[in-house]
């Protein structure tokens, strides 16, 4: 019964392993495609332009919601200390630092990763990638290396887009609500923004991109079974590639901020 | 004894040889120890009923499924063992047409027939366009489909693109799983006048499976019947219809009653 239990469990853990290790590999072999050529500028492009620019509405909407939010959340608590001067300082700080490249990179991770695993999915269930590789194309360097490196560019993109819309959802609560005047709230921003912060942002939202193309590509590429295969793929994209920028997000942190 | 004293022995190399495939699929055994020649400059038909295992004896072949067991070699060389570049050089010798046509949706059909060419550099864009025109016009296609997106096109017309694809590059190995299933009679003997045509005339080597008799031995030189796993009979596809064997004959003539019993309700 005991044995069970614990053989039930090392196989968990085994499997956990194995998924893990056959991760590793893979995302090792798209980065490795993507340093060496033959390259595919066009398909970078396309892939940019899907995750980036197509992404901008709905991360432009989150932001700034985010912004107005947390300008409301702010003033209220730090009212209790008398602190609402400290708001505009904590709008910014958490806006670059968190909010832009976790709720963006959460977006994106269902728009995009789920819309990659559906479509390399499609394209392994249907032989596809099998067809590739018989014309003269190795699928990895084709369809797995040009979205890494585009989840790598494309994200950060975004996330500058995000801090600005942000901070000025922040800034719109902040004037016209709360009665903060207009200048002084702007010069609070800029003195508590440092360059460190942002930057490390957009670090964070180079590896969520790379995260969020990786599980597409992972479970769209290895997925099996005709359309119910392909709808696994897609659930198991988003879930993970989630799960993944939240715990990054952590470490990332804990890396960069805590000193 | 050295290989190349083996081969000599033997007579000329063939162009494929596979020994001892094997392949499962879970419990399931689905190839159990092929062994298969192909000569260079001729074509093999390869019959069997549905899910004897067709395809998956395809793939292996082409090194797109990893068998658990045997060899296969192309001009003498092993593809699953040689260096990638090796088997990127094999690969870019080799077409294929997949059961389901397996054209990309996302590319107009024009560059789904051109994508070989393209992806090798042989051609710019303009000349590629022009030699899909071309060979669309081979498999009875206009010119103006080349603009449409596969997911535009009737089955029939995407399987003629799929074989369009498959010997744009005109390579020297091509392989055919099912080319002429679901083509009109007339059209179905179009195709097996141009697969021949690829054998005859360009000198490639051809593997094709098909559930059609007439076209069987319209494009095979060779024939051979898979069933339960193995290679039950080998000869000349002239010989299919009066092979002597009695599973063979049951399934070229479509018989019910015979040695192969047929999995049905039970
Ligand atoms: N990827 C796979 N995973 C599991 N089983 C598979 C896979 N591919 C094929 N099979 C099994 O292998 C067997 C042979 O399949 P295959 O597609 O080769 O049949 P076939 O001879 O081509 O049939 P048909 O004439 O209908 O095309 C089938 O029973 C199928 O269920
Ligand atoms: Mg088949």
């Amino acid at each position: 019964m005991l044995l069970d239990l614990v053989a039930a469990l090392g196989r968990v853990l085994l499997g956990a392993c194995q998924s893990a290790g056959s991760l590793a590999l893979f995302a090792l072999a798209g980065l490795s495609h993507v340093l060496r050529p033959p390259y595919y500028p066009r398909l970078v492009l396309a892939a940019v332009a899907e995750m980036g620019f197509f992404s901008l509405p709905v991360v432009a909407l989150t932001a700034i919601f985010t912004g107005m939010v947390l300008a409301l959340q702010a003033s209220t608590a730090l009212s209790r200390f008398s602190a609402e001067s400290a708001s505009a300082s904590l709008v910014v700080l958490s806006v670059t630092r968190e909010l832009g490249p976790v709720l963006a990179g959460l977006m994106v991770a269902g728009r995009v990763g789920a819309a990659t695993a559906a479509e390399l999915g499609t394209m392994r269930v249907t032989d596809q990638i099998d067809a590739l590789s018989t014309l003269s194309t190795v699928p990895m360097k084709y369809l797995v290396a040009p979205r890494l490196l585009a989840g790598i560019i494309a994200l950060p993109l975004l996330v500058v887009v995000a801090d600005i819309l942000g901070v000025l959802g922040g800034f719109i609560i902040a004037t016209l609500k709360l009665g903060f005047n207009g200048p002084t709230y702007i010069v609070a921003t800029l003195n508590h923004l440092e360059t460190a912060d942002v930057t490390l942002g957009l670090v964070k939202a180079a590896v969520f991109g790379f995260l969020i193309a990786l599980m597409g590509c992972y479970h769209g590429y290895n997925s099996k079974g005709g359309a119910q295969g392909v709808g696994a793929a897609t659930t198991m994209a988003v879930v993970t590639a989630s799960v993944l920028i939240l715990a990054f997000d952590y470490v990332l942190s804990e890396l960069f901020f805590v000193r | 004894m050295s290989a190349t004293v083996q081969r000599a022995m033997s007579g000329p190399v063939p162009k494929i040889r596979v020994r001892g495939l094997r392949k499962a699929f879970g419990g399931k055994l689905v190839l159990d120890g092929i062994d298969l020649d192909v000569m260079p400059g001729t074509s093999t038909v390869v019959i069997g009923g549905s899910g004897s295992g067709k395809s998956v004896l395809i793939k292996c072949i082409l090194g797109l499924i990893e068998p658990d067991a045997g060899s296969v070699e192309i001009d003498g060389k092993s593809l699953l063992d040689s260096p990638a570049r090796d088997r990127a050089a094999a690969r870019a010798r080799i077409g294929m047409l997949f059961q389901n046509g397996a054209l990309f949706d996302s590319l107009p059909v024009w560059e789904n027939v051109a994508f070989g060419l393209l992806a090798q550099n042989r051609v710019s864009r303009p000349e590629a366009k022009a030699k899909a025109a071309e060979v669309l016009s081979q498999v009875g296609l206009a010119a103006s489909v080349g603009d449409l997106s596969p997911a535009e096109l009737s089955g029939g017309m995407q399987k003629r693109v799929a074989l369009a694809r498959a010997i744009a590059a005109q390579p020297d190995m091509l392989f055919f799983d099912e080319p002429t299933t679901g083509l009109d009679p007339i059209m179905g003997a179009v195709i097996d006048g141009l697969i021949v045509d690829c054998v005859k005339r360009l000198g490639s080597t051809a593997i094709a499976i098909t559930h059609d008799m007439a076209s069987a031995q319209r494009i095979g030189d060779r024939a051979a019947m898979l069933l339960k796993g193995k290679l039950i009979w080998q000869g000349d596809a002239s010989a299919l219809l009066d092979s002597g064997n009695d599973a063979v004959d049951q399934f070229t003539h479509g018989r019910r009653d015979g040695p192969i019993q047929m999995e049905l309700r039970r």
